[in-house]
């Protein structure tokens, strides 16, 4: 493979016949930018990370060795106002979206900034959960079930917790790097998509995680 | 951005159209778990299931903007993809698995001691002939 790009054969150009080279740069001025499908693609391939997680929970879900299941420990109200912060959230960020369209930079950082609240208290809410599963002796190392649990429900929470991060950096971004640039905006963008995806795999995990579970 | 984005970002009536299907979709599962209602359990399982697939469908609709024509088709075709692939995942895991489970000696608190007693080729001989 390495010979290939050697100064004797120059580099490859590939198969474009002489018929591709005129409608060759119209085509590139419609595609702005890479960006949006290659993450995308990027959260298809982590939508299948929770699938395997989900997968795992769903294999090991009754393997309680003895200690407390579910019922036990699951609260459909807790879970409720968990999964109303992160609804809202999306909600608030999808806010901010419209008001970026307008250009309204100031809009755009209330609206994240109140969207980072109710991130926030998600998180909040999740760490509590964590926290008091652990202190009541249910923690990962309990049972195969709480296990399953935790690596799901964590990993869902590591990547709310990193887009809390990624927001951040944004608002401070837009506020001292150049408002709602090219660059900013596309960052926006699939920052926006990043966050609604956190919120459907939500649905998942309220689903099939907490409810199946507390019938 | 500016050309295609224009559009992909919705309307505030789109916005709040989907938080009112979610909303409403959240609402009915959490509503009839916090009910304990008398019926059949799998009867609520397959609701809470049923309401959660539509809701996702409603997210990646309403919040995600996803449709055919996005990205020349390509942003759809990789939604379908990672849908086939999780069918697989988890489908293909579930069936495994279960035949394994199903498939295993279970070990009970009645039948931990009369496990010794049992001659170990008849025991073998019972249970495979108990899965074909």
């Amino acid at each position: 493979m390495t010979m290939i790009d050697t100064p004797m054969t120059g580099p490859i150009k590939g198969p474009e016949g002489p018929e591709h080279h005129p409608d060759h740069h119209p085509d590139h001025a419609h595609h702005a930018s890479p960006t949006p499908i290659g993450f995308w693609i990027y959260l298809m391939s982590d939508c299948i990370i929770f699938g395997t997680l989900f997968a795992t929970y769903a294999v090991l879900g009754n393997s309680f060795a003895g200690g407390p299941g579910p019922k036990d420990l699951f609260e459909p109200g807790f879970v409720f106002l968990e999964t109303a912060f992160l609804l809202f959230s999306s909600i608030t960020f999808g806010m901010g979206m419209l008001r970026a369209d307008k250009g309204d930079v100031d809009g755009l950082l209330k609206w994240l900034g109140i969207t980072a609240v109710f991130g926030l208290l998600f998180i909040g809410m999740e760490l509590y959960e964590f926290r008091h599963l652990i202190h009541i002796g249910a923690g990962p190392d309990r049972s195969a079930f709480l296990s399953s649990f935790f690596l799901l429900v964590g990993t869902h929470g590591l990547h709310v917790t990193f887009g809390l991060v990624w927001m951040a950096t944004l608002a401070a971004q837009l506020k001292w790097k150049g408002g709602l640039n090219e660059s900013n905006t596309r960052r926006l963008g699939t920052l926006s998509m990043f966050w609604h995806f956190l919120d459907l795999i939500w649905i998942g995990v309220f689903s099939f995680v907490y409810l199946v579970r507390l019938v | 951005m500016s050309e295609h984005h224009e559009n992909s970002h919705g309307t505030f009536n789109s916005l709040m159209t989907g938080f009112a299907l979610a909303g409403i979709l959240t609402l009915i599962p959490f509503g009839i778990v916090m009910m304990e209602p008398s019926w059949d359990p799998s009867v609520t399982i397959g609701i809470i299931m049923g309401l959660g697939a539509v809701q996702i469908i409603v997210h990646l609709v309403y919040f995600l903007h996803l449709k055919r024509s996005t990205e020349e088709g390509w942003t759809f075709s990789a939604t379908i993809f990672a849908v086939v692939i999780l069918a697989i995942v988890l489908a293909g895991s579930l069936w495994v698995m279960h035949n394994m489970n199903a498939n295993m000696m279970p070990m009970t608190q009645d039948n931990m001691g009369a496990l010794p007693a049992l001659p170990a080729g008849a025991e073998h001989g019972a249970h495979g002939a108990s899965h074909e």
